[in-house]
């Protein structure tokens, strides 16, 4: 109840803000400077200087099914994961693979990139049908495993299920507000749907504030008045996370219309930062 | 409520005449560069739409459909209402019509589905639904394939068009029949009912064969379809729906014309031998599925029979006029396993039997029974297209009196018989029935593998099946 209280209250407020910033996709007026992008603009794998993958069902990181009962085994094969025409492709297939019924990946700059504060942003086609889970988002770091989720710290710049094409979710999680009390806001397209476009999903993440975008939109801000716990999002550093998920909690399984293979597009991504 | 005009047509008398007028005017229209059909997307907002008519099926409750201004949707004024008969109205048995634009049509082509919102006096489902259908020839018929669901709230539906881009004149803009539910009759309302073009479709995918890839053995001559024609998209509540589209909407192909061809309206002539593979695209989307042409060989007809027609009480033959039949196969259940194949080679009709244990053709259930009394014999033709293992027999029975008295002519034929069980050649079998005493009650005639297993699961084709004297 509460969530839906403070979902009500934010859309109210959104209404004003949105007419101010409609016109206006420029980064926040302090994060002006790219200091971490990748354009996918070389065919092939991954660049592994920006990116590494987690491979396989999390079983071996202690949490199989990833802490969520998804479904897919991830693996860095092509076919799976690569770039192509400008675009990373992550891709989920419907396949017997060491146990698993499904295939996917997930990239992330854990130890490569991890940052406090700034415009996070990147442009998304989706994948659909039932059972399927997108996400871009940042998870803070674990201090060498000193800190556990979710005291670390969760931002969910854009989550997808896949039966609902029209509908992104933006969530922080922390301590006190996770998982299923996830502090978090529905974006609903009006006209279109996020399968067959791209659209650009951002968040602008400053001290005490996390505001959520959709292409220009401003659809959520989140503040330390609004989590029920301890805002964890002003010192730890984050790192980026891409990936495709076939089932889970959030999304259920895939039912006999979801399609294989699905795949999510990614044009780019871009970190902006304060000027130096 | 008030009572819209109402035509009721005969509508298969009028349809073949009126199917000839449509063509001459379609020929006229390809040659104008601009038909300049209306692109008017409403068929029933508050009222009819410019040029919209009722035509209700035959054998519907003619006034099932009416205009009702107490039921309606938000501000609407007026709504459609359908009363559905009870089991046993005499005023007909289901409600179901056609709305036609009588202007000469509209250009859909700019739309992507026909929206509205409905409500019934009860949950139910409406069997079938949809746009296309204006006793015209229906070339561009489409309808929901599992019905549409009703609740007793208002809800809006969406019955997406395969490819718009076909219905430049667009005639039958809403077409519907429902029965009862259980034997009760209800009431269900539709209103704001349009063509939109819906931002929220996506995802289309389009079948044939119902997305399966269908094998036939087929031969040279003979003549197949392509069926299970479906187009679903998924809706922006993410959900999918599915509708039978016509043929018109696809674009049939072969891959070998030497062995089958394949037309507009997806009817496949076998010419050759061989394999083809008959696909289909809607628009630029390639269909699932295929049917799969397997041409083993040119068919060798059987004899042409040479009994005077005076002499026949003939039961399938395209050489005699036949009495009427109740059936070919009675799919006994449980334990028959034999299918039925019949087919049609150069105008020549062939029964034909597959996955064969036993297999029954009956005369005796809305048919009359054959009075035998002044025949001799049970003559008819059979082929067996494979190898015919050692083991083998062909029991063919004769019943009389069925489900009475029943008494039988019997004969079994085997590789060591005369006619011999042989396979690649028609055999003739002519079976002597003056072992029955009464023959003026005949009502089955059944073929089974029980006196030789090896005939179990086999094929074969049977013709010219008649009593003579």
């Amino acid at each position: 109840m509460k969530t839906v209280l403070r979902y009500f209250f934010c859309s109210c407020l959104l209404v004003v803000i949105t007419s101010a910033c409609a016109t206006n996709n420029k980064p926040d007026i302090s994060y002006t400077e790219i200091i971490w992008q990748d354009e996918f603009d070389v065919d092939g794998s991954v660049n592994t200087d920006l990116w590494s993958f987690d491979i396989g069902t999390g079983a071996e990181q202690g949490i199989p099914g990833w802490g969520n009962q998804e479904l897919q085994y991830y693996t860095d094969r092509p076919e799976n994961v690569r770039v192509e025409d400008g675009n990373l492709l992550i891709t989920a297939r419907k396949e017997s693979f060491r146990g698993s019924s499904y295939t996917s990946a997930r990239i992330l700059t854990r130890g490569k990139f991890q940052n406090t504060f700034g415009r996070y942003e990147a442009r998304i086609q989706l994948p659909w049908g039932p059972g399927i889970w997108p996400a871009f988002w940042l998870l803070g770091d674990d201090s060498n495993g000193t800190e556990i989720w979710p005291q670390i710290g969760e931002i969910d710049i854009m989550e997808y299920r896949g039966q609902e094409p029209t509908v992104i979710h933006g969530s922080v999680h922390g301590p006190g507000y996770s998982a299923g009390n996830a502090v978090t806001a529905r974006y609903t397209l009006n006209n279109g749907r996020f399968d067959t476009d791209f659209y650009l999903f951002a968040i602008e993440w400053s001290p005490n504030s996390i505001k959520f975008f959709v292409d220009d939109v401003m659809y959520n801000e989140i503040t330390p008045d609004d989590v029920s716990g301890e805002w964890v999002f002003n010192d730890n550093s984050f790192y980026i996370i891409l990936n495709v998920a076939v089932g889970g909690t959030f999304v259920g399984p895939p039912s006999s219309q979801t399609t294989f293979p699905q795949t999510m597009k990614v044009d780019y991504v871009r970190v902006y930062g304060e000027p130096s | 409520m008030e009572i819209r005009i109402l035509h009721v047509y005969k509508c298969t008398a009028i349809s073949g005449l009126l199917l000839l007028l449509f063509f001459g005017c379609e020929r006229v229209v390809s040659d104008l560069d601009s038909p300049g059909f209306s692109e008017n997307p409403e068929v029933f907002i508050n009222s009819f739409s410019a040029g919209l008519e009722y035509y209700p099926f035959e054998g519907s409750k003619i006034d099932a459909f009416s205009v009702d201004s107490e039921t309606t949707f938000g501000r609407s004024t007026l709504s459609m209402r359908f009363d559905v008969p009870n089991e046993g109205d005499p005023e007909g048995a289901y409600a179901g019509a056609i709305f036609r634009d009588d202007n000469g049509g509209r250009n859909l082509s700019s739309y992507n589905a026909l929206t509205f919102y409905a409500k019934g006096t009860k949950a139910a489902t409406i069997n079938e639904i949809g746009f296309g259908l204006d006793f015209f020839g229906d070339r561009f018929a489409v309808g929901l394939n599992d019905g549409l669901r009703l609740t007793t709230n208002w809800r809006k539906y969406i019955i997406p068009i395969p490819d718009a881009s076909k219905l430049t004149q667009s005639q039958g803009l809403l077409w519907y029949a429902e029965g009862p539910e259980n034997g009760d009759g209800y009431s269900f309302w539709l209103d704001e009912v349009k063509y939109e073009n819906l931002s929220g479709l996506a995802q289309p995918r389009a079948a044939i064969m119902n997305g399966n890839d269908v094998r036939l053995t087929a031969f040279a001559g003979s003549a197949s379809a392509v069926t299970g024609l479906t187009y679903t998209i998924n809706q922006p509540n993410g959900v999918d729906v599915t509708v039978s589209a016509a043929p018109a909407y696809y674009t049939f192909s072969s891959s070998n014309t030497n062995v089958a061809t394949v037309n507009d309206e997806g009817r496949v002539s076998i010419v050759g031998e061989g394999i083809a593979e008959i696909t289909a695209s809607l628009g630029s989307i390639s269909a699932n599925g295929k049917l799969i042409i397997d041409s083993a060989s040119d068919f060798t007809p059987a004899p042409t029979p040479t009994d005077d027609p005076s002499d026949v009480i003939s039961i399938f033959s395209d050489a005699y006029t036949n009495v009427p039949v109740d059936h070919f196969n009675g799919f006994w259940e449980p334990f028959q396993t034999t299918t039925s194949n019949d087919f049609e080679v150069n105008g020549n009709n062939v029964l034909g039997y597959e996955n064969f244990n036993f297999v029954g053709i009956e005369f005796h259930i809305n048919v009359p029974t054959i009075d035998g009394s002044e025949m001799t014999h049970l003559r008819m033709d059979l082929f067996f297209p494979d190898e015919i293992p050692a083991n083998s027999a062909l029991r063919l029975r004769l019943v009389n009196d069925v489900g009475g008295n029943e008494t039988v002519a019997s004969t079994t034929i085997r590789p060591n018989t005369n006619p011999a069980l042989v396979s690649g050649q028609w055999i003739s079998v002519d079976m002597d029935i003056t072992s029955l005493g009464n023959r003026s009650n005949l009502g089955q005639i059944i073929f089974d593998a029980d006196e030789g297993p090896g005939l179990q699961g086999a094929s074969f084709f049977v013709d010219n099946i008649y009593l003579r004297r």
